[in-house]
């Protein structure tokens, strides 16, 4: 063993150990901030190691030299750029963008080895490893496809770039992609006998399924679909890194496929739905009308935002439920002025936070830290649960699902054995939405037909502000 | 590297990864999908791979570039975001009142 075996060695398992301590430190809100830098630092690590081992070894060229920075320039530019200006209430969608940009590369290398077998792989040729050698390619170009495509797929659905087209949500939906995954198998059968040219039909193939299966799924399970995708660009990596020879590609893309799995099916929990039904089940909304679990509203008491302020007003305690309907109105910061004015005088506001609410799992705490709420506010759903019978007034903003109590009393109710907030045990619940609309389950709301329950209709932002102004008249919070 | 070798490293890869995340709060799903996913531009190693075995293939380091470009877009915009996000989280409560 020379030198240079022995630094990359080294280099390498320090990375591999860094970025598993990185991924751990995630899971935990105190040392997330640090282990996400340490993880990146583990990657700078990693290209160093590899770098060094090369102009050790075999040396590096000019013409490689060239086109390394023309593309770390232009990429990571790009990438900065981007994380720098999106707004967090587009982070799903940006998630979905980066995570698709990953598979793309997987995808590259493998086909660039593919069509130029590079030095390494044909030296010392023999059956056994050239097999594997045109396996892990084409596994690569599989995953690699299916990530891309289907992240920018969600990613269009969730910019709004994209509708559901309804034949998605027939039956034909199968047919089609089952035509698209047998293609894909057949050429990477052909691919993996030797046959180079079924590359282009692995690669078409495999993109169209990544297409065929996303597009049905609904606006409230593309998170669970991103998470899975992210998973899935992990398996793409650890195939790549199969093709090129790279204990630590393998390592680190197995490490991040297998804890992407892990988060996954964590997420389903929190939304009562198995990754089976989010994948095959096509859009929630189009079986519930289906099945006919909605029904008419018959009770439904609207009010003026001067009375929800004359309440507010009155109020002890107040717990704030924020929901979808908030992120989308961008309303996080007006939410928060009303906030300061009720807990300048006096009242105790509290925001209870469901597991999924927002447009992904912890995606309302983001953007309520964003309005510089402070975090010892933020209460999840089980430690809040148990205050609603003393509080005096629940503000459902954009929420719905979420606070459904149907949940808990109607077993025939699709919603049934999903954890929801109990607002309907408040004594006065105040639901600002835009219309009747119903939610993502497409389930009819029993707490707006309860008798504490008021509707107030408008635009979340705009309800907000104007209650702003209906606190000042009342002189809340002057002091 | 043998074949078999590797395979044992996959296996203990993925057990790894599914070792580390047991417990996660809902707070920190997105933040912790967003830096996994920047994990996942790892495949720039390979890309780099590529580029210095290329040689003088012109095409071969065309690709190599583009996919290099791709990779760093995805681990240098998923860290930047991530740390954007968890930024936020350790404001300190008591900054208030």
């Amino acid at each position: 063993m020379n030198l240079p075996v022995i630094i990359k060695f080294v280099i390498d398992l320090l990375a591999v150990l860094l970025l598993a301590l990185g991924i751990k430190g995630l899971s935990k809100v105190k040392s997330a901030r640090d282990a996400n830098r340490l993880a990146a630092f583990a990657m700078l690590l990693s290209v160093i190691g590899l770098l060094s081992y090369y102009l050790g070894t075999s040396g590096i060229a000019i013409q490689s030299w060239t086109w390394i920075i023309i593309g770390s320039i232009i990429g990571s530019l790009l990438g900065a750029i981007l994380a720098k200006k999106v707004p967090m209430t587009s982070m799903p969608e940006t998630v979905a963008l980066f995570n698709g940009c990953g598979g793309m590369s997987s995808l590259l290398v493998a086909i660039g080895v593919a069509i130029f077998p590079i030095s390494n792989s044909l030296e010392n040729f023999d059956f056994f490893k050239s097999l594997i050698n045109e396996v892990s390619i084409s596994v690569s170009i599989f995953v690699g496809a299916i990530t891309f495509t289907g992240s920018i797929v969600a990613m269009a659905k969730l910019q709004g770039w994209l509708s559901t087209p309804a034949w998605t949500q027939s039956k034909i939906r199968h047919f089609v992609n089952i035509i698209f995954a047998v293609a894909s198998f057949l050429a990477f059968f052909d691919l993996v006998n030797g046959n180079t040219n079924s590359i282009w039909l692995l690669v078409i193939a495999s993109s169209l399924l990544g297409i065929g299966v996303t597009l049905p799924i609904g606006g409230a399970d593309m998170p669970v679909v991103i998470s899975l995708l992210n998973s899935y660009s992990g398996i793409a990596a650890a195939a790549a890194g199969f093709v090129v020879d790279s204990q630590l590609l393998i390592v680190a893309g197995a490490m991040v496929g297998a804890a992407g799995l892990i988060l996954t099916q964590v997420m389903c929990k929190g939304m009562n739905r198995s990754l089976l039904s989010v994948l095959f089940g096509g859009s929630l909304s189009a079986q519930s009308t289906a099945s006919g679990a909605s029904g008419e509203y018959t009770n439904i008491t609207s009010c003026s935002v001067e009375e929800c302020a004359l309440t507010l007003e009155a109020a002890s305690k107040v717990i704030i439920v924020p929901g979808y309907g908030l992120a989308v109105a961008q309303a996080q910061h007006t939410l928060r002025e009303v906030t300061k004015k009720l807990e300048q005088s006096g009242i105790e506001v509290v925001y209870a936070i469901h597991p999924v609410a927002g447009r992904m799992p912890g995606h309302m705490n983001v953007l309520l830290a964003e309005a510089d709420v402070p975090y010892d506010q933020l209460k999840e759903m089980e430690v809040v649960n148990p205050e609603f019978p003393s509080t005096d007034v629940v503000l459902v903003l954009g929420a719905n699902d979420v606070v459904n109590p149907q949940a808990k009393n109607d077993s025939t109710s699709p919603l049934y054995g999903m954890p929801v907030l109990d607002v309907h045990e408040a004594r006065t619940v105040f639901v600002i939405k835009r219309g009747m609309s119903a939610g993502y389950s497409g389930i009819k709301n029993d707490l707006f037909d309860l008798p504490n329950t008021s509707m107030v209709f408008g635009d979340a932002k705009k309800v907000l502000t104007e209650m702003i102004g209906e606190l000042k008249d009342l002189g809340v919070g002057e002091k | 590297m043998s074949f078999i070798s590797l395979l044992w490293v996959l296996l203990l890869g993925s057990l790894l990864g599914l070792e580390l995340i047991g417990k996660v709060p809902p707070t920190l799903h997105t933040p912790l999908m967003s830096g996994a996913n920047a994990i996942s531009g790892i495949t720039m190693l390979a890309a780099l791979t590529l580029l210095v075995k290329a040689g003088g293939n012109v095409p071969l380091l065309i690709i190599g570039s583009v996919s290099l470009g791709f990779a760093l877009f995805n681990v240098v915009g998923g860290f930047f975001v991530t740390d954007r996000m968890l930024a936020m989280f350790s404001r300190k409560p008591s900054k208030k009142k």
